[in-house]
């Protein structure tokens, strides 16, 4: 698999959401660069992504992005050994703009192409930055769309231990705060209003599910939230929403956090990941971080731009599909539900 | 000059490679699979067949709409990388013209028709006219999204006018064909399988003539033509515009 130049250089490309990125990895590990281009701000005024515009803002910056990642990498499309690209899950025609235009170029210069899972780059996203975590390790995916705790047995080969039942973890992040009048994205907006509020002002519940003791569910949160606020409305009182904010998030936290600390535990595994946006979240991050700290257990999570969808993380991911010799077709699709672990 | 055209607007796959007047491969595909799946590996059997090198084609034309959403954005993402990663400019090519350029040198009037769902078509009304070295489109009613009704009266009243017999072709005509037959006056007919739907080499054609009038852009700039916002966007537009009146 030696190039002749002992490095393996990939151009990535995500485009399954509302973020268009490319970028340029070496070997995995080593990012020359990664360009976000990130479409928050079109979506704001319809409180989430519209697929339609989303696909529609791809197309416009496809080029842009792959022709930044490759300048500010220093290097041209005749030195990339290979191009990676996610093909699901996520929405269905953001999805097959960066499939479309990847499996073009791959054909244009006549270098393997490598489908992607989407969440195999989030959890990949921590090799960039901590050069010697090696699997296997758990880790704890949550985001706008997913709510996974997988067990990384290898590169390339997961078991999921638990997802959530109804609303993603960033989801409800989201319809939390669209509820309490912070607007979209609603991750960020609830992480720095809770700071100035009071995580136990409201009790709200920690589900669990029946029968599956890492699975998470978080529609009944969101609902004991706008029962609370109906409440309040109803009794004339004023709502802190800053305390609502700390208090929701709190309730996330703690299940998220325990959740996890209970599958390392259980698996015998010393090690523990986060990724994916909500790895962002300040308070999960620190609640995790003492915990491990607790337990002995070694704890990684990503800097912020690499929890973020970013294509950095699915070169890195792409590169040990790679070496393991897989290759897509030129017929390779998106997959809107594809399932980690399949390809 | 030589040319690698893409269609995948609608139910139609086609890829065509052409070199000046002559048509070196052709490859259309009407079947249920979806076009991520049939256009590229179609474009490579072409390639091998033919033998083609890509550092020899000058451009990459693209039917740019209107269209199926999806179907425009993988035939736009899939010659925007080619265009990149050939460094090449891209031709666009408006997908009824290209329709209607499958009737080269009729006289008779052609309307093109694709189911554009809601209740609509998109549609438009073309001709050919003769000039110095043969015929040259033109276009009597540009494209739109209309109903079956709208543009049968349109047809019908233009016919009258040039005495002309109107032909319609596209994957709307299946869709439509009773209504047609229902409302349409004065003579008419549909455009048999050979060329009642899109085929890359009629829009490599028109994309030739493009190029000499200097109508190549960069794939930095190529996006496809919906003729439509997203239903989001146009929902919005009249929530605003109800709002709006109430005051």
């Amino acid at each position: 698999m030696d190039t002749g130049k002992g490095t393996i250089k990939i151009l990535s490309i995500e485009t399954s959401c509302d973020e268009t990125a490319a970028a340029v990895t070496v070997n995995g590990r080593e990012v020359l660069s990664n360009i976000i281009y990130s479409q928050i701000a079109l979506h704001k005024d319809y409180g989430g992504v519209v697929p339609e515009i989303a696909s529609r803002k791809h197309i416009e910056k496809i080029n842009q992005v792959v022709d930044a990642a490759l300048s500010e990498s220093g290097y041209g499309l005749d030195d990339m050994d290979a191009i990676a690209v996610t093909y699901g899950p996520g929405l269905v025609g953001a999805l097959l703009v960066g499939v479309s235009a990847a499996k073009a170029i791959a054909f244009a210069k006549d270098i393997p192409l490598i489908g992607v899972h989407h969440i195999e780059g989030h959890i990949s996203a921590n090799y960039i930055e901590n050069k010697d975590l090696e699997p296997p390790f758990v880790c704890l995916v949550a985001s706008g769309g997913h709510s996974h705790l997988v067990a990384v047995k290898d590169y390339g080969e997961y078991e999921v231990l638990g997802r959530t039942r109804d609303d993603a973890a960033g989801e409800a992040f989201d319809k939390v705060a669209r509820a309490i009048g912070l607007g979209y994205p609603g991750g960020p907006k609830i992480d720095k209003a809770a700071k100035e509020g009071n995580p136990d002002a409201i009790d709200f519940p920690r589900a669990k599910v029946e029968g599956s003791e890492y699975d998470f569910s978080f529609s009944g949160l969101k609902s004991a939230v706008l029962n609370y606020l109906n409440q309040c409305e109803m009794k004339g009182m004023d709502v802190n929403v800053n305390d609502v904010a700390a208090s929701f998030q709190k309730a996330v936290v703690d299940v998220l956090t325990d959740h996890s600390i209970n599958a390392v535990n259980a698996y015998g595994l010393k090690k523990f990941a986060i990724a994916g946006g909500v790895a962002s979240n300040s308070a999960l991050r620190e609640s995790l971080k003492k915990r491990c700290e607790k337990e002995n257990i070694e704890f990684f999570c990503p800097s912020p731009v690499y929890c973020t969808d970013n294509a950095a993380m699915i070169g890195t991911a792409g590169y040990y599909e790679f070496i393991k010799g897989e290759r897509s077709g030129y017929d390779l699709n998106a997959v809107p539900a594809l399932k980690l672990g399949e390809r | 000059m030589k040319i690698i055209a893409l269609d995948s607007s609608g139910l139609v796959a086609s890829v065509a490679i052409v070199e000046d007047d002559n048509l070196i491969a052709e490859y259309n595909v009407q079947y249920k699979k979806t076009h991520s799946q049939t256009i590229l590996p179609m474009l490579d059997e072409l390639k091998k067949m033919v033998e083609l090198d890509l550092g020899t084609v000058d451009a990459v034309a693209i039917s740019k709409g209107p269209g199926s959403f999806t179907g425009l954005r993988i035939g736009s993402a899939t010659v925007k990388g080619l265009a990149q990663a050939l460094d090449i400019p891209v031709i666009e090519v408006g997908t009824l013209e290209g329709l209607a350029c499958n009737l080269y040198g009729s006289s008779s009037l052609i309307c093109p028709l694709m189911d554009a769902r809601r209740g609509q078509v998109y549609t438009g009304l073309y001709g050919f006219e003769k000039n110095d070295t043969g015929f040259k489109l033109v276009t009597h009613l540009s494209e739109r999204a209309v109903s079956i009704e709208e543009i049968i009266d349109e047809a019908v009243i233009k016919g009258r006018e040039t005495g002309q017999d109107v032909i319609f072709l596209g994957d709307g005509v299946p869709v439509f064909k009773n209504v047609i037959k229902e409302k349409m006056s004065g003579p008419y007919s549909f455009a048999p399988a050979h060329m009642n739907r899109q085929r890359a080499a009629a829009f490599a054609h028109l994309a030739m003539d493009y190029y000499k009038e200097g109508k190549a852009v960069s794939c930095f700039d190529h996006a496809p033509e919906y003729l439509r916002l997203s239903q989001a966007e146009r929902e919005r537009n009249e929530g605003k515009r109800n709002k709006g009146s109430a005051y």
